[in-house]
């Protein structure tokens, strides 16, 4: 069973990389560009049938290593 | 006085450190990382460099080692801790110090000479220290930024854990001397039985005549009372 994790900064911390990627686009022309945000994608195969279960397997591993919660947030997602 | 030096993959401190603490006479170990068991010590450091390449996030993997278990209960237990730089960065992931050191705000790695305020010499780790005496230290680091939520920011102010903070020459705590975007000038903190220092500058390239006036002499030699 396939998960799908996405770590990004919290909404009021300063994402200063997230800051050039969106003044680049800018600087090549992109129009009507708000915001740029960066953050982590991780891809995680578990062997594990129950999705319930694998939801919470996934959840414990963003909460001690994947994601520092006091600067960022997580998204799971299964993936297809 | 004991002394233990925790050595991971990527650590290039950990030489310089040693070399201090022997000149200081202090019985020093150097501890490879995947030890279970830590060498009876009144004082651990966790040194400056690239633990891990600074995957996932500086600190991270080397905050889930094996002698990291050791090192967080003998934290708890009361022994002395200093983290330099990345060891700053492994002592807030291992959840020792409340925080995070994120990226430098200019983006750019920074080595250079700063100055650092003694802020308050009401700790082990200062005493040797006039309260407001202005340090000529050195930083390395690309992710020094310190950050943390308002309550902890407060308490770190009012509790006097901010033993030092980025300023001018003069002493001054302005904007334009702080090399990385960190709150309030932080650049170091103590957790909040002040056994444990966390600090992004390097002492321990400041204790010899040849190179420096030795302004991190005083913060080894503080721990010897």
């Amino acid at each position: 069973m396939k998960f799908s994790v996405t770590v990004t900064l919290k909404k009021d911390v300063l994402d200063p990389q997230g800051k050039v990627v969106s003044q680049t686009l800018k600087n090549m022309g992109v129009e009507n560009l708000n915001q740029v945000r960066q953050g982590k994608f991780f891809e995680i195969d578990l062997d594990e049938n129950d999705t319930s279960k694998g939801h919470d397997k996934v959840k414990e591993m963003c909460e001690k290593l994947l994601a520092n919660q006091i600067i960022e947030d997580f998204k799971i997602n299964k993936a297809e | 006085m004991r002394s233990s030096v925790i050595v991971f993959p990527g650590s290039n401190c950990d030489r310089d450190i040693a070399v201090v603490l022997e000149k200081l006479q202090f019985k020093n170990s150097m501890v490879w990382h995947k030890e279970t068991t830590l060498p009876k010590s009144d004082l651990i450091i966790l040194p400056g460099g690239f633990s891990y390449g600074d995957y996932l996030r500086s600190g991270a993997i080397a905050a889930k080692s094996n002698i990291l278990n050791e090192v967080i209960k003998a934290g708890k237990n009361g022994c002395l801790i200093i983290g330099i730089c990345n060891g700053f960065q492994i002592l807030i992931e291992c959840g020792l110090l409340q925080g995070a050191l994120l990226r430098n705000s200019g983006l750019k790695f920074v080595s250079k000479d700063i100055f650092v305020r003694v802020q308050t010499n009401k700790n082990k780790f200062f005493n040797k220290y006039k309260n407001g005496e202005v340090l000529k230290l050195n930083i390395a680091h690309n992710e020094g930024n310190f950050f943390t939520n308002q309550k902890h920011l407060i308490e770190l102010e009012e509790k006097e854990l901010i033993p030092i903070k980025y300023c001018n020459e003069k002493g001054s705590i302005i904007s334009e001397s702080n090399p990385n975007g960190s709150l309030n000038n932080i650049a170091g903190i103590l957790n909040k039985n002040k056994n444990i220092l966390g600090m992004m500058p390097h002492p321990e390239r400041m204790a010899d005549k040849i190179n420096s006036d030795q302004k991190g002499l005083p913060l080894f030699l503080s721990l010897m009372n």
